[in-house]
């Protein structure tokens, strides 16, 4: 398999002195050719100044980026095979929607029956034909975002780097355009480096996952093992809801020295048998589930119950007995 | 449990009325708010613009030097005659030539200043295009003719850098050249330029301004280099800008009679025909006319900046 994407011990400081911000911290990071990469993590992380040193508007004050087995570390955004979709579209306000797409094959110099045919095909691929004659200011926020799309894809990129390009969206939209995005990938085989800090487009959309948190990347890898092995406390609490236990709790509770506990993988049952059994502290409806507080002990743990008919919800004051799996227990690395 | 007393309301005063009133009436509120400003621009500006277009219509009787109350064309006619109209077209070729030096200019400063500039660097470069203009007009005009004069600052320069071939050749160029650069329509242009640039720069640094960075940086990334960039993303979204800054610098040289007076050669400009024509000889209705000469270039301007599109991303 061919690399897309290598970052060699990249670093990225703003500021001078005392007022120096490590943005980014000594990264290495390899993305495949073909893959959807998602960088997560809070914001303030690292993750987009790692996606403006691939795209090239920030430089890197340490290391070296490849793209294609290209060293492209001091190359300037133009003579990079990379386009962007940015967060808020960039759309150009002055141009037509069909020059706007067309864009990348003006600058190269494509002949103009040739470049508006391109525009058209790749406004009919992100479903919205017959657009072309419209400005910007006259689509709504997710016909924007298809059209910066279509903008990123004219020129045919080996990469395509997104920045949290479904932010503004509203949550309907966002989770069509998650699929739709995952499936043109499939489709165009393009490599993706999707941006977000929302956990479950990251879970949902990608090959792999790549945790950012303080400029640091703290574990690359499949949903799966983000989810189920998080390498570290903060994937742990980051990447979904999760018990993590530390201390004695932690010792009495799942024998190890570090745990954490998925709140979905905690039952209610009998006293006789259970794991942890303490007083409900609070319960909160979230539709499909409810979200139990059970003092145990001094420790709180969530449970994630299913809701429904035959589900009565625990009340709080009530004892509750909890059991779990010896398999839902993940040891962390001590910090 | 006891009731709760609501509160009783205060009885309706004056004030309270009219601020109720007020509110529910909004047009009433905007009249009062509007009435001032288009009294101002009703009677005070367009009235004295519709005097002088009716004097244009009168005549002076040669012999009396009474303005003959009587509408008849022979202003408009006497405008065609070859001095008024080398003086008309002199004068637009300059704000032409003002306008396009105060555009090149003002862009690379504008840039700068809209997207490098920081803190007090930014600060510093904002009082140093506003500077002058805190200064009387006639101090620095006056300043200028110092500084152009024959044995002035520049031409002192020039001597020491043993350069003065390099003026004396400029100044032997027909039409732009002159004696002296304070007797030179390159003189008149310099000053010109220099009094009217900050009413480009500022403009077109507030339409710079306006353009969010992932803009540009989305030109750059879909493969646009600096210059590609310029051209069809920065320079079409300052163009606004540049039409508002254009206006000032076309519409201030076109109609200006001081600098040309001060500084320049013998040859004429609308505005001093204007000013001779109403002071020195008397002819009201005559300047009247000329004065509606700069009205219609610039309607004409902007009626071509308008099919340009100069507007459209306003």
């Amino acid at each position: 398999m061919t690399t897309a994407v290598t970052l060699d011990h990249v670093s990225c400081v703003f500021g001078q002195g005392a007022q120096a911000v490590r943005a980014v911290d000594s990264v290495d990071l390899t993305i495949d050719a073909g893959e959807f990469f998602t960088l997560l993590g809070p914001s303030g992380s690292g993750k987009t100044t790692c996606l403006r040193m691939i795209g090239g508007f920030t430089l890197p004050t340490a290391g070296r980026v490849l793209i294609g087995g290209d060293d492209v570390t001091l190359r300037p955004p133009y003579a990079r095979p990379v386009n962007t979709v940015f967060q808020d579209y960039a759309l150009f306000p002055h141009m037509s929607i069909r020059d706007n797409v067309a864009y990348p094959l003006m600058v190269r110099k494509v002949a103009r029956a040739e470049r508006e045919r391109r525009a058209e095909e790749l406004l009919a691929l992100v479903q919205l034909p017959g657009v072309g004659d419209r400005r910007p200011a006259q689509l709504s926020g997710g016909q924007r975002q298809r059209v910066a799309l279509a903008r990123a894809l004219v020129s045919e990129p080996q990469l395509l780097l997104l920045d949290e390009p479904l932010g503004a969206l509203d949550l309907k939209l966002r989770e069509q355009m998650q699929s739709e995005l995952k499936a043109l990938q499939r489709r165009l085989g393009i490599t993706f480096l999707f941006i977000t800090h929302d956990q479950h487009e990251a879970l949902s959309m990608s090959d792999r996952i790549g945790v950012f948190n303080a400029g640091r990347l703290e574990q690359v890898g499949t949903p799966h093992q983000v989810y189920d092995t998080p390498a570290t406390h903060f994937v742990a609490q980051f990447v979904g809801a999760a018990n993590v236990l530390a201390g004695d709790a932690a010792r009495r509770l799942t024998g190890h020295a570090r745990a954490m506990l998925r709140p979905e993988r905690i039952r209610l049952g009998a006293p006789a048998g259970a794991r942890a059994s303490g007083t409900v502290a609070e319960a909160q409806y979230f539709g499909a589930f409810t979200r139990v507080k059970v003092d145990v002990a001094g420790t709180t743990l969530q449970a994630d119950l299913a809701s429904g008919p035959g589900h009565p919800a625990p009340e709080p004051g009530h004892a509750a007995h909890l059991h779990w799996d010896e398999g839902a227990v993940h040891a962390l690395q001590p910090a | 449990m006891t009731a709760l007393a609501l509160p009783v309301p205060p009885p309706a005063t004056l004030r309270r009325r009219a601020s109720d009133l007020l509110y529910t009436r909004r047009g009433l509120l905007l009249m009062a708010l509007l009435a001032p400003p288009l009294l101002w621009f009703g009677v005070i500006y367009l009235g004295s613009l519709f005097a002088l277009l009716a004097n244009a219509f009168f005549r002076l009787d040669d012999f009396t030097g009474q303005v003959v109350r009587e509408v008849g064309f022979g202003n408009f006619v006497a405008l065609l005659e070859a001095a008024n109209l080398d003086a008309a077209r002199r004068s637009v070729a300059m704000a032409i030539a003002v306008t396009l030096a105060c555009t090149g200019l003002a862009l690379p400063l504008a840039y700068y200043m809209a997207r490098h500039a920081r803190g007090t660097q930014k600060a510093l470069l904002y009082i140093a295009v506003m500077l002058p203009l805190w200064s009387s007009y006639l101090v620095r005009l006056y300043a200028w003719k110092l500084l152009l004069a024959k044995e002035g600052a520049i031409s002192w320069v020039a001597e020491r850098l043993h350069a003065t071939w390099v003026l004396d050749a400029v100044l032997s160029v027909p039409l732009i050249g002159g004696p002296s650069l304070s007797f030179s329509t390159l003189g008149t242009f310099i000053v010109f330029v220099y009094m009217w640039l900050p009413f480009m720069v500022l403009p077109v640094m507030a339409a710079i301004e306006r353009i969010p960075a992932s803009t540009l940086e989305a030109s750059a990334d879909l493969g646009a280099r600096p210059a590609r960039t310029l051209r069809h993303v920065i320079l079409p979204l300052a163009l606004p800008g540049i039409a508002a800054g254009s206006i000032f610098t076309f519409s201030l040289t076109l109609g200006d009679y001081i600098i040309p007076q001060v500084i320049g050669d013998s040859t004429l400009f609308i505005g001093q025909v204007v000013y001779r024509q109403q002071g020195v000889a008397g002819n009201l209705p005559f300047a009247a006319a000329f004065s509606l000469v700069p009205i219609v270039v610039i309607g004409i301007y902007l009626w071509l900046a308008k099919r340009q599109g100069a507007f459209d991303a306003l």
